[in-house]
């Protein structure tokens, strides 16, 4: 089937990116690599009908996140070779944590089963369906709370992300809001009586 | 119709790849935040296989909030970064010593 033969494909090409993303040798390389990661996954979030977190992912965090990574990682002046110091020997310990993580995965999945055999399999959905529509449905009414958290959230991470990076350098030019606002008319302009001259 | 058990074996080995990368890339800062953004994306990947599974729309709404709150803490992440390299000028954990930890 296609749909099955498109996530196959789409999920070889986000093991490779992911790969890329933990060996490449390029922290900017690094950081295309994840977008290559992201946007596969959008791809299979498509296939398993997540239409709306699928161009969430897109626009949010190929659009918005991995750009304020590439800024951060092109404005540092990283030594890479530094960093990869003792590359070569932990990569075998990664490689066998890995393999240890996917059996214990494998396991769960395979020979625990999760009592997955009784449960309600996926419905073709009906004509007309928006899943956007649907998760609107739920996320303004029963998850009106959360929602209203994770708006909160974003704004905290506004505010922290602006106050620990703002600086004040000696010589800059900033204007006192305060200041100029509470400016009177006296202390800005002098009236100057004097006589007016005659015609000439 | 694509099988439960390949989508989770897929979020699983991406998961596994992250934890590898966290091993392997153990002094860079910046390596290690991307690492946590691509656990994220494969615990993403349970959610919206069980949510197709089950019909319960329930799994992406918990994904949205996953996705709110990486796009948070990376945005603080960065900035903690970026203030960190000001200071040290290195991303290096083993330069992070401040603390004697």
């Amino acid at each position: 089937m296609i749909v099955n033969l498109l996530f196959y494909v789409f999920g070889a090409i986000l093991v490779i990116s992911a790969l890329g993303v933990i060996t490449a040798r390029n922290p900017v390389h690094c950081a295309l690599f994840l977008v290559s990661a992201f946007l596969n996954s959008a791809v299979i979030w498509l296939l398993l009908e997540a239409e709306f977190l699928a161009i969430t992912l897109v626009v949010v965090y190929v659009g918005a996140v991995m750009v304020l990574w590439l800024f951060v990682v092109m404005m540092m002046d990283i030594d890479v070779e530094k960093l990869r110091q003792g590359f070569t020997r932990y990569a075998p310990v990664g490689a066998v944590i890995a393999l240890v993580v996917v059996a214990q995965i494998a396991t769960v999945v395979y020979v625990r089963k999760l009592g997955l055999e009784d449960a309600v399999i996926a419905q073709p959905k009906p004509e007309g369906y928006s899943n956007t529509a649907e998760l609107g449905q739920l996320l303004y009414t029963q998850y009106l709370w959360p929602f209203e958290i994770a708006a909160v959230i974003l704004l905290v991470a506004i505010v922290a992300a602006i106050t620990l990076t703002m600086r004040r350098r000696p010589g800059q030019k900033i204007q006192d809001v305060a200041k100029q606002v509470a400016v009177r008319a006296e202390d800005r302009i002098r009236v100057v009586k004097m006589d007016a001259e005659g015609r000439q | 119709m694509i099988p439960l058990h390949h989508v989770l074996l897929l979020s699983g080995i991406l998961f596994a790849l992250s934890v590898a990368g966290i091993f392997i890339n153990r002094k860079n800062v910046l390596l290690l935040l991307m690492c946590i953004e691509l656990m994220l994306l494969a615990v993403n990947f349970n959610f919206i296989a069980f949510a197709h599974h089950l019909g319960d729309l329930a799994g992406q709404v918990f994904v949205f909030f996953i996705l709110t709150v990486a796009a948070a803490e990376s945005a603080i992440g960065l900035a903690i970064l970026v203030v960190l390299f000001r200071q040290r000028k290195s991303i290096n954990v083993e330069d992070l010593d401040a603390m004697r930890g």
